[in-house]
């Protein structure tokens, strides 16, 4: 195998549960700063292919490269745990249902990975936690539980958990999906301000006027393939292929 | 009701609610220490681990907790154990008790939500650290309230004891009956004091859930 060219790279991506193919030979990378919008019906396997990245649900084919480094290396478990946990920390993961920590204050939900993974000092702990929180808008709320926040708000502590660790790749799983539709936009400004500072990010989303607004690519991906690839204004306006068109009149006629 | 005679006996039933708490705290501690080695082998990666914590909880939940005593302290001898009725009673208790904590505590801790421990480890955390840091503690709140219905169980069950002469509160109940012919003073007696004990002990767990109940 040839050396990794790319920032993210995913080689031949395959993953089955038994006979059942989740994901059938997936290529696709990513620059640094890129930001890669994954669409695509439910169970067409793009949320599968997002936690493959950081190995949350490991891949049983292909392999994935970040930055130089093969995240699902051969290794005997204990070496293999090492590597992935050292991994982990360089991919921050925002998920669709938010998964705060609920016995901890948002203060903490930011500040505990970074203390405990970094050895950084109270002090240090703190700044990083306004500065983070101040970064997404919820420094009023520091010393909150997350059952006394919004979805919104909670998905907002949750970005700010996964910068604290400041990762090179931010992924998103659905993130807005959860959520009440007026609380939507306040999650997706955060994700605007992260894109305005190049923080490379995959997106799997189904707000595809958000995808069209800041990504630079977007795949739709059907059955475990990416059926199409491209720019969002080709992708969304001019598609090739009719799968792809039919997904985004469906999904239009749904929205209205 | 001749309160004269339980005037004059109280004194011992008191003694004997001492062995019972004893006995109690005892068997808990033992209990809670099984049920956590039980839940971590039931959870384990290893197949032989969780094997044998499945085979802990069915041998000790299919068969009665009295077989269980009698086989500890009259069988012991025949392999070299060899245990005072007291010891054999808290240990056996305790490992019979320990086997219903093992399911409570893994049943608290497989239903903390999965994407608790993922978040936790996407972060870089290491299973261990997941586990501790983010499962274990939200699993100790949503256990506190099942292992205090395993714990009031228990303090009941510790009148089994009385089986192999543990002079506690149900044995002395009968130790006086065969003395006085008076069953229906003495057993409400020593009934009052097991009422109180389990009172005193459900104030105390339901305190300790009110602390540290998630809001």
């Amino acid at each position: 195998m040839t050396d990794p060219q790319h920032f993210v790279e995913i080689r031949h991506a395959q993953k089955s549960y038994g006979k059942f193919e989740v994901l059938k030979d997936i290529s696709l990378t990513v620059e640094r700063g890129q930001i890669v919008a994954i669409i695509g019906p439910s169970g067409s396997g793009k949320s599968t292919l997002l936690r493959a990245i950081n190995d949350l649900d490991p891949l049983t084919g292909g392999e994935i490269w970040l930055d130089g480094v093969q995240v699902n290396k051969k290794l005997p478990h204990r070496q293999y745990e090492k590597h992935i946990n050292a991994m982990r920390q360089h991919v921050g993961m925002v998920f669709q249902h938010f998964n705060l920590f609920p016995h901890l204050t948002v203060r903490e939900n930011v500040t505990m990975a970074p203390k405990l993974l970094k050895g950084i000092s109270e002090d240090e702990a703190n700044k990083l936690a306004e500065e983070q929180l101040n970064h997404v808008g919820m420094i009023e709320r520091i010393d909150y539980y997350p059952s006394q926040l919004s979805g919104g708000q909670k998905q907002r502590v949750a970005i700010a958990r996964a910068l604290a660790m400041r990762p090179k790749l931010m992924l998103f799983d659905e993130a807005t999906s959860a959520l009440d539709p007026e609380l939507v936009e306040e999650v997706n400004q955060v994700m605007k301000t992260l894109a305005e500072e190049h923080m490379t990010m995959i997106i799997v989303t189904h707000e595809m006027d958000f995808a069209a607004s800041v990504c630079d690519r977007v795949l739709f991906m059907d059955q475990g393939v990416v059926v199409e690839e491209g720019p969002p204004e080709k992708v969304f306006r001019n598609p090739d292929q009719e799968r792809t068109r039919e997904f985004l009149r469906k999904h239009l006629e749904g929205a209205k | 009701m001749d309160w004269e005679l339980i005037l004059k006996v109280y004194p011992y039933f008191l003694e004997a609610a001492w062995v019972t708490i004893q006995l109690s705290v005892l068997t808990v501690a033992l209990g809670l220490v099984c049920g956590a080695l039980g839940a971590a082998a039931r959870l384990s990666r290893f197949a032989l681990l969780r094997f044998l914590g499945a085979a802990y909880v069915s041998v000790i939940r299919g068969t009665p907790a009295l077989i269980q005593l009698f086989l500890l302290y009259f069988g012991g001898p025949q392999i070299g154990i060899q245990l005072d009725a007291f010891e054999a009673g808290v240990i056996g208790l305790g490992i019979n008790i320990g086997a219903y904590m093992t399911e409570t505590m893994r049943g608290a801790i497989i239903s903390v939500d999965r994407g608790q421990g993922e978040a936790a480890r996407t972060l870089g955390l290491s299973q261990f650290q997941a586990f501790r840091k983010v499962v274990l503690p939200q699993a100790l709140r949503l256990m506190i309230r099942p292992l205090g219905v395993n714990i009031n169980a228990q303090i009941k069950g510790t009148a089994l004891v009385a089986a192999i002469s543990v002079v506690e509160l149900t044995y002395t109940a009968q130790r006086y009956i065969g003395s006085t012919y008076k069953p229906f003073e003495m057993f409400m007696l020593s009934g009052l004091l097991y009422m109180a004990i389990i009172y005193a002990t459900g104030k105390g767990i339901t305190y300790l859930d009110s602390r540290v109940r998630l809001q």
